[in-house]
């Protein structure tokens, strides 16, 4: 029996948005932890609650729009932000049985359209803001974020070439035997950077940039509008997680134990190296970040799928 | 009352110093005057200041530096032996990288009435920025000057806070109030306006956008405002608004006993600590004819030396920092928090100790000092070590740093930069190796340099320079001599008291040096100091009483903040911001 549509995005809305205020408990505390301190840890046990007293807080903060901005468009960048991460996890496949809006046959086209869409978020917030820095920030945004999609989209094409489906569920299923992180190594590689950008977390976290442009597209937001931003930067980790998961690291396969917790252990383990990251890395120069994306990664990326091709066809009977 | 301190002899140096001046521009040396200190003082009349000057800054006359320029408000002074007249006294400092301490002072009289002089921002670019200075707090005009506003006091302020007859402390005032329209005012004052700085608003293919970075910005150190003219994010032109953290320390030092101002120099470039006592209680002893004994200089040496680590583990995380490095700067903090486990250890402060005092230090060394100071030698080269892998070899650090912000070693002395920033260009020079101050003669250290002068190398130099600083430590550790830590002589504050109780003739002066303050012989003395940004002098002036009447404190990142315009010109908005974290400046220094 499949429970009705409503509980389906209602439960969803609470367990992603819960993992997403989680996670940026888990964050500081990874991150007090490489940084020799301690991060959160008064309220609750191990500073658990941090998230939760952050969250109550947050809701509670005068709601202020600048009298200088563009109110309507000010108010819906921040949800369509929101809106177009939570959609992407409709079709990543938890299990084989199990994604939370079915399997689509263009599952993989479906989360690129929702992710571009994404874009529009970081973009409108910087054009509405009506201020210096989160208009540089907003510009600095749409530069990168549309130019690593490029990137993004061909580094995945090599694994749509073997599996012959753009369907997540048929990807994780072809990777029964090997797991498509070494045959696809390059794509991975690839994959994982434009992920990262894609997400503007460090070192890519150029429309932010807190260093140069204060807080970058989202300077001006305050309260929970700010708190949507926040959230739906960690929801957006979490998916390119689970993405990275399905789509090189086997999704939900593994021996012994159930699937759903090999999804789990696999999508955990790469936002670690997503802190990881942000903790041992500084931050490279918008024209250093633009040339690494079309000089590098894009050759790479074409480059990988010539080598694909030709192996598949190498293969090809007949 | 007051001991007499026997006039300095002149030595051979001098003589061949004043004979170039002499032969220079023989007829127009109004007088030679003779100070406490090592520093040529000769007198110039208001006419031949420019001829003179551009003389001196002629490329033949190697590396000629203006190190400083100031003013004396006269009017109330009365020990004047050896000098001419004045209302106003200019005061230049020039510095030359081509000897050993070759410095020379020029001093200008002027009238009581509209004081003005000829502007000399033609020959020492970083003329402007004094000048302004001058202006603001004395009203001395420049003619020629190309941009004659104030910049430490606010737009809107009325009077020049350092003439004597300007009151020195709000108590003097009526009460302040700030209403609405006032306010309004105020701010309006500060907004940027790019036609009074003769910038254009567009150029043939795009509209300019200009963007405040600051006085509240996540990376400009402090409250400092940069005002910059944008094509997209690279910077077409820069102009940097300082002032915001202006405390007048120079007028308090007008009003502060000799010995109750050292709290306040160690305010003056706050990371700095006991490196800023050190020119200042240096150059009152020069004018009391105090020699303070071997143990007290070697522990000053040694405190300073360890400030200067404390200031170079900030300069290099915040640096990281700056390129958006999140982790290494709380390692070199809880680093930093171990030298300070130190120095409170000795002084029982941290930060500020306060803890120099003319003709010594505060107190003797705690038993085991020593223990603490060698695990500290031992345990920061392992981590020095350490950051080395993560910063400095990381290949994103580097493709940010290099070749960014570079200035050869000529600009660097037109400007007026000193310290690391001067070494990074691959000049060898070092106050304490130049003009040996303290006991840094008997010490063996090396001078490191490098060779683009860009923020990858002023962050090497840093780096480098820290483990010099291990090396003096460890000699002093090695090598303190035992004796007293304060001189015995009545000057010397706090008074020394052990025979109080026996005769009277102490027991006055003990009474007098603890009520008054001691009275410094007049005259005119400065002190300077290699310390952690470059080079930091106090020029005082006494007039025979228990205040100073007019101290100068020149701070290096006065000077170096004003050459940001010139280094970061054509460079994005990201290179700015690694380039002021790779001056090494915080804003108390330059605005004092």
């Amino acid at each position: 029996m499949t429970p009705p549509p409503l509980v389906v995005i209602a439960a969803t809305l609470v367990v992603l948005l819960g993992l997403a205020t989680m996670l940026t408990w888990v964050e500081r505390r990874l991150l007090g932890l490489w940084q020799d301190r301690y991060g959160p840890n008064r309220v609750g046990p191990g500073g658990l609650f941090q998230a939760v007293a952050d969250g109550i807080k947050i809701l509670f903060k005068q709601d202020w729009i600048p009298p200088f901005a563009d109110r309507p468009v000010f108010v819906l960048a921040p949800a369509i932000g929101m809106m177009t991460v939570l959609l992407a996890f409709g079709v990543i496949p938890v299990t084989a049985l199990w994604s939370i809006a079915g399997d689509l046959n263009v599952g993989l086209l479906f989360v690129f359209a929702t992710m571009g869409l994404g874009v529009y978020s970081v973009v409108l917030a910087g054009w509405a803001s009506n201020s210096k820095y989160a208009l540089l920030g907003g510009m600095r945004a749409a530069a990168q974020m549309i130019s690593y999609e490029v990137f993004m989209g061909l580094s995945t094409l090599g694994v749509v070439m073997t599996t012959g489906s753009f369907s997540l569920r048929d990807i994780v299923q072809a990777q029964a035997g090997l797991w498509f992180v070494i045959p696809q190594c390059l794509g991975f590689v690839v994959f994982l950077m434009a992920g990262i950008a894609e997400t503007h977390r460090l070192p890519f976290d150029l429309p932010e940039g807190e260093n140069e442009l204060g807080a970058g597209f989202h300077t001006e937001y305050s309260g929970m509008k700010f708190g949507m931003f926040f959230l739906s930067e960690y929801a957006g980790i979490v998916l390119v997680s689970a993405l990275v998961t399905t789509l090189y690291l086997g999704g939900w396969q593994g021996p012994v134990l159930p699937p759903a917790l090999w999804f789990a252990a696999k999508t955990g383990a790469l936002v670690c190296l997503f802190i990881l990251l942000r903790a041992a890395l500084p931050r490279p120069r918008y024209d250093q970040l633009m040339a690494l994306g079309w000089k590098i990664l894009l050759p790479l990326s074409l480059l990988n799928i010539v080598a694909t091709g030709a192996v598949l066809l190498l293969r090809a009977p007949g | 009352m007051s001991v007499a301190a026997p006039p300095r002899p002149a030595d051979a140096r001098d003589a061949t110093m004043l004979a170039q001046i002499s032969n220079a521009v023989p007829p127009i040396v109004l007088a030679v005057e003779r100070t406490r200190d090592e520093v040529p003082t000769v007198w110039i009349a208001r006419e031949n200041l420019h001829g003179a000057m551009a003389r001196l800054r002629q490329p033949e006359a190697d590396l000629r530096m203006l190190f400083d320029l100031t003013a004396i408000d006269e009017r109330q002074r009365t020990h004047r032996a050896d000098q001419p007249p004045s209302a106003f006294t200019l005061v230049y400092h020039l510095l030359s990288f081509a000897g050993p301490g070759d410095e020379l002072r020029l001093k200008v009289p002027l009238g009581a009435d509209s004081p003005h002089a000829p502007t000399i921002s033609d020959l020492w670019p970083n003329a402007n920025w004094y000048e302004r200075e001058v202006w603001d707090l004395f009203g001395i005009v420049f003619d020629g000057h190309p941009f004659l506003r104030r910049i430490l006091t606010p737009p809107t302020w009325t009077g020049h806070p350092l003439r004597k007859d300007h009151y020195a402390r709000a108590t003097e005032m009526p009460p302040y109030s700030l209403t609405e329209d006032q306010e309004f005012a105020e701010q309006e004052a500060l907004r940027f306006d790019p036609a009074q700085w003769g910038m254009k608003r567009h150029s043939a293919h795009s509209d300019f956008m200009f963007l405040n970075l600051g006085p509240n910005h996540p990376s400009v150190h402090g409250v400092f405002r940069i005002v910059l003219q944008l094509d997209g994010e690279r910077i077409v032109d820069a102009v940097p608004d300082i002032g915001f953290h202006h405390r007048g320390a120079e007028k308090m030092g007008e009003r502060q006993s000799w010995h109750s101002f050292i709290p306040y120099t160690d305010r003056v470039d706050y990371l700095g600590g006991v490196m800023n006592n050190f020119p200042y209680v240096m150059a009152v002893e020069k004018l009391a004819g105090i020699s303070v004994p071997d143990r007290a200089q070697m522990i000053r040496v040694m405190l300073a030396e360890l400030f200067r680590i404390a200031s170079h583990l900030v300069f290099y995380g915040t640096m990281t920092q700056d390129v958006g490095q999140l982790s290494p700067v709380f390692y070199m903090f809880s680093d930093r928090e171990r030298v300070f486990e130190i120095i409170e250890a000795i002084c029982g402060f941290r930060m500020h100790p306060a803890w120099f005092r003319i003709g010594g230090v505060a107190m003797d060394l705690p038993r085991g000092w020593d223990g603490l100071v060698r695990a500290f030698l031992d345990y920061l080269p392992r981590r020095l070590d350490e950051y080395d892998k993560m910063v400095m070899r990381n290949g994103i650090f580097r493709a940010r740093t290099r070749g960014v912000g570079a200035y050869t070693v000529r600009e660097a002395v037109e400007w007026g930069v000193t310290g690391p920033g001067l070494r990074a260009c691959g000049l060898e020079w070092d106050y304490r190796r130049q003009a040996p101050y303290a006991c840094y003669d008997q010490l063996e250290f090396d001078i490191p340099t490098a060779a683009n002068g860009d923020c990858h190398d002023r962050v090497v130099v840093h780096i480098a320079e820290i483990r010099q600083s291990l090396r003096i430590i460890r000699q002093c550790v090695d090598n303190m001599p035992a004796g007293p830590i304060k001189a015995d002589h009545p000057l010397t504050t706090p008074p020394p008291r052990a025979r109080t109780m026996h005769d009277i003739e102490t027991l006055i002066h003990h009474f007098l040096n603890v009520s008054w303050g001691p009275v410094i012989p007049a005259g005119e003395a400065r002190a300077c100091v290699e310390a952690t940004k470059g080079l930091n002098s106090y020029h005082l002036v006494s007039d025979g009483g228990t205040m100073s009447y007019r101290t100068r404190i020149r701070t290096p990142s006065f000077p170096h903040l004003q050459m940001i315009p010139l280094i970061s010109r054509g460079t994005m908005i990201a290179d700015l911001i690694a380039i002021i974290g790779s001056i090494d400046f915080v804003m108390a220094d330059v605005d004092r």
